[in-house]
């Protein structure tokens, strides 16, 4: 019994005890929400541009990344965020989790792209923006929709999914956006309307896109560069840009205030703002931080700067429980018997 | 052993290693779901609000629904999964079918993989694109209809193993003492089969329905417009970072695990041991009836579940679902859709490995000190609460409870946080409950003579549990392990939040390839988890013929 246990624990110290120490690096851990494929260039390409950094992600959705990092707010550990929401930032900054640092170049980013308050403690990256996935192949010869409008027209009923707002970042902008381009009286009617052609609201940004792309729903609302990448590999899907105009949100980057490696993440968040690493951005994401750098990713819609509606994020962040207790009251009692 | 050395009296191991037990049990379940719960009575920024969440909870709209709807579901998935499960078991116990093994290992299939590949694997077969679409009648999956499918598959072999674990250890002499005096096999069913494996229906019933009501990943994926209570506590907590009433959500869910609790005490007062010092195993005699129609039957339950699952490893072979169906292993090169690759693997592998025993030797020796000794019957029966609650805690609950407990500033143990370590114990106290319902349910089988006569000749506790409890709860004892294994290889909803960046899973690259869309290369990791967790399946029963057998052999008379 007892060499069993010794057994057991030299086998538990050898599996856990961190590896040969790393010669002079310093290990930084960031907290993100990129998706997976962007995760290796980023990496390589910030500890090229930084030699002493090594970078370790931790990534997962949204909701996830954002609900975990004020979780572990009393004791915080992460270093930095990198490619989060705006909105989880602002949240953030609003709880005093960030530290304030203006990256070196900062100034020479869109203004949008720029925290607006004092102190400055975040840096926008990119823009990304509520779509339309159309598949063409299950449409059954229905036009495919130019105008939001276009949705609520009878032969899409119950052949639409979104993401549900109060799970998912992308299904709030939807929702925010069409009361800030629309007016609240007439945003409301239209998701009255849209309300009866809805199969399901689901609890994810993509999910909505990837249905759409396997034949499983004939339209999706969801993240543009989703629509994008299922379209490049296969999907016989549309991305559309309603004419009107779109809701959108901003990936952001900050520093953890308390990080364990201040000087590096310093470097790191000046490295987002240099032109480089735009146009890393830029080969996902159509809309970047720094002016000048353009790179339309494949099947990307055009005209996407064009499409963006004026969007106020702290309005966004200010009226996210008063919209979303609206929402539920107009859609959620009703939608459990949805036929 | 180095009691007696010490100079120790019986009376004092046992209540040391009771005290023991129940500390443990405290840090790594009361406390961590205590820092959370306690948050339903605070609002965002951590003032005491009394019960103010619970009122505008209560006021919302969505709630009675979702009650409802996570009541209705469970319920149904639960009357549909015990009647399956206890014949399947019976047939896998009480008859003579040709194929047994074969059987068992196809019905533990979904238990080898992932919640979320029942989901996939019934939208392959039955979603809008579905190859049997048309057998839905026009009806949608998505909704209650795919939602009680796939909780159905998923918690089968849940309920079969405390079921086959509650009908193999049973008195032989019973059944010799009916078939001599002529009485029916209808009569024997009633009066000795049903009533033996009382405990086990009762707690395989508990199980299911709170494993269904506390899934969010099935529902996620496959519940459509339908919402539950899980989900509900998912929008509060990953949709909306609204802690408070998550914690409020998490509560409601608690009810079903109270009321298991108590159920379980009442039939365990009425269970008595049916193994007595005196017993000898079953063998069922051959009978053609029977065992023809136990093999229809099983054949039909056995391959439905090995054919869905068929589906979805075939889907991870498939270039583009459902428009270009041409095969290819791309989609298990993870590097292309996975930073890591297969490390996620590695790790799974390590946290189920590290689980599977730290956790069966700690279970069992609960379970037995619990179960079988005399001594500090309160302090037992705490023990036996705090073992009992894990399995109505979502695992987001209890993920987000260890984040706020093993990470806080002032907790020494936050030297864990984010190491491999911290996912086991995570594990572990996760999976408690069924490990230890499985452990009880062998040692109540054993009667608490052999304890007797031990005290009786001066023999302390931990020989009888050495020499005699633990050869004979062997099965059940390699059981629990790969249970444990297995779970750790598909688990999700809790360490979701707490693991590292060099601790990934390959578990949670699953859902991080299925929201990023690669769902063929999500089915694929599913494949490769399931196909290890056979692997180790098959170990085990390789070892259970090739030693059991012979450990078992004395009960023959």
């Amino acid at each position: 019994m007892k060499t069993w246990i010794l057994a057991g624990a030299a086998a538990i110290f050898a599996l856990t005890a961190p590896g040969a120490a790393f010669a002079d690096k310093t290990k930084v851990t960031i907290y993100t929400a990129l998706e997976n494929d962007q995760l290796g260039p980023f990496k390589q390409s910030i500890e090229a541009a930084v030699p002493e950094a090594e970078v370790a992600w931790v990534r997962d959705s949204t909701g996830v990344i954002t609900a975990r990092f004020l979780a572990e707010k009393d004791n915080p550990r992460a270093d930095m965020v990198v490619g989060l929401a705006a909105s989880s930032l602002l949240m953030f900054e609003k709880a005093g989790l960030l530290e304030a640092y203006k990256p070196a170049g900062a100034d020479q980013l869109k203004e949008i792209f720029r925290d607006p308050k004092e102190p400055y403690a975040w840096t926008g990256m990119d823009a990304f923006l509520g779509a339309i996935c159309f598949n063409t192949a299950e449409a059954g010869g229905a036009a495919a929709p130019a105008s939001w409008k276009d949705l609520l027209k009878p032969e899409f009923k119950g052949k639409i999914v979104m993401p549900h707002p109060a799970s998912s970042g992308t299904g709030y902008l939807m929702v925010a956006g069409w009361l800030q381009s629309m007016g609240e009286e007439e945003g409301w009617k239209f998701m009255d309307g849209l309300h009866e052609n809805i199969a399901a609201y689901l609890h994810s940004g993509s999910a909505p896109c990837v249905q759409a792309a396997r034949g499983e729903r004939v339209i999706g609302l969801a993240l543009d560069m989703r629509g994008a990448s299922e379209k490049t590999k296969g999907a016989p899907i549309e991305v559309i840009l309603p004419k009107e105009g779109v809701g959108w949100e901003m990936e952001a980057s900050a520093i953890v205030k308390g990080a364990k490696n201040l000087d590096v993440a310093k470097k790191i968040a000046d490295w987002v703002a240099t032109k480089e690493a735009n146009a890393l951005f830029s080969k996902t994401y159509a809309i970047v931080a720094y002016p000048g750098v353009e790179n339309i990713p494949a099947n990307y819609p055009a005209g996407a700067e064009q499409a963006m509606i004026k969007n106020d994020l702290s309005w966004m962040a200010d009226n996210r429980e008063r919209v979303l207790a609206e929402w539920s009251k107009r859609y959620e009692s009703k939608a459990a018997p949805k036929k | 052993m180095g009691f007696r050395r010490a100079g120790l009296g019986e009376a004092q191991v046992a209540g040391a290693l009771i005290t023991v037990v129940c500390l443990v049990l405290v840090l790594i379940i009361a406390l961590p779901l205590w820092t959370l719960l306690s948050k339903s009575v605070q609002n965002v920024d951590g003032q005491f609000v009394g019960l103010a969440n619970f009122a505008a909870y209560v006021r919302s709209p969505t709630l009675v629904a979702s009650l409802a709807n996570s009541v209705m579901v469970a319920g149904l998935a639960t009357a549909i999964v015990i009647p399956l499960a206890f014949v399947y078991a019976y047939a896998l116990t009480r008859s003579r079918m040709p194929l047994k093994g074969l059987f068992a290992a196809a019905a533990l299939l979904p238990i080898f993989a992932p919640s979320l590949m029942a989901a996939l694997a019934l939208i392959y077969v039955f979603g809008n694109q579905g190859i049997l679409k048309s057998w839905m009648m026009g009806a949608s999956l998505y909704g209650p209809v795919g939602i009680v499918a796939a909780e159905a598959l998923y918690s089968f072999p849940h309920a079969l193993l405390i079921l086959t674990t509650a009908l193999s250890l049973a008195d032989g002499r019973l059944r010799e003492a009916a078939d001599a005096l002529g009485t029916t096999r209808r009569r024997i069913f009633w009066t000795i089969t049903l009533p033996g494996a009382r405990y086990g229906l009762v707690s395989a019933a508990f199980v299911v329905f709170t494993l269904v009501i506390t899934d969010f990943g099935v529902p996620k994926v496959i519940g459509g417009q339908f919402d539950v209570l899980a989900t509900d506590a998912y929008r509060q907590v990953v949709g909306q970072q609204n802690f408070p009433m998550g914690a409020v959500v998490g509560l409601v869910l608690l009810i079903p695990a109270v009321a298991a609790f108590f159920v379980d005490r009442r039939a365990q007062k009425r269970q008595t041991a049916l193994l007595s010092a005196r017993a000898t195993p079953y063998f069922p005699k051959r009978d053609r009836q029977r065992d023809w129609s136990l093999f229809v039957f099983t054949a039909l339950v056995g391959s439905a579940i090995v054919a869905t699952y068929g589906v979805a490893v075939w889907g991870s072979f498939v270039r583009y679902w459902p428009y270009n169906l041409s095969l290819t292993l791309n989609n298990y090169d993870f590097a292309n859709v996975e930073p890591t690759g297969w490390e996620g693997y590695v790790n799974s592998l390590k946290l189920a490995g590290l689980t599977a025993v730290i956790g069966t030797a700690f279970v069992f020796v609960g379970a037995y000190l619990i179960e079988k000794l005399i001594v500090f019957p309160r302090l037992r029966g705490f023990a036996h609460f705090l073992a009992m609650l894990p399995m109505a805690v979502p695992g987001l609950v209890l993920g987000l409870g260890y984040v706020f407990f093993f990470n806080a500033s002032w907790n020494p143990l936050n030297v864990l946080y984010g190491t491999l370590i911290v996912m086991v114990i995570n594990t572990v106290a996760h999976y408690y409950t069924v490990a230890h319902i499985t452990a009880l349910t062998s040692l109540k089988q054993i009667d608490r003579e052999f304890e007797a006569v031990s005290a009786s000749l001066k023999v302390p506790f931990w020989r009888t549990f050495s020499r005699v409890t633990a050869p004979i709860c062997m099965p059940a004892i390699l059981d629990i392990a790969v249970y444990l294994f297995v779970n750790a290889m598909t688990t999700v909803s809790a360490v979701i939040f707490l693991y590292g960046s060099s601790t990934k899973l390959a578990s949670i690259a699953i859902v991080h390839m299925d929201e990023a869309g690669a769902v063929a290369s999500a089915a694929a990791m599913g494949t490769v988890i399931m196909a290890t967790a056979i692997g180790v399946k098959l170990l085990h029963v390789a070892l259970n013929a090739l030693v059991f057998g012979r450990l078992q052999r004395w009960r023959v008379r």
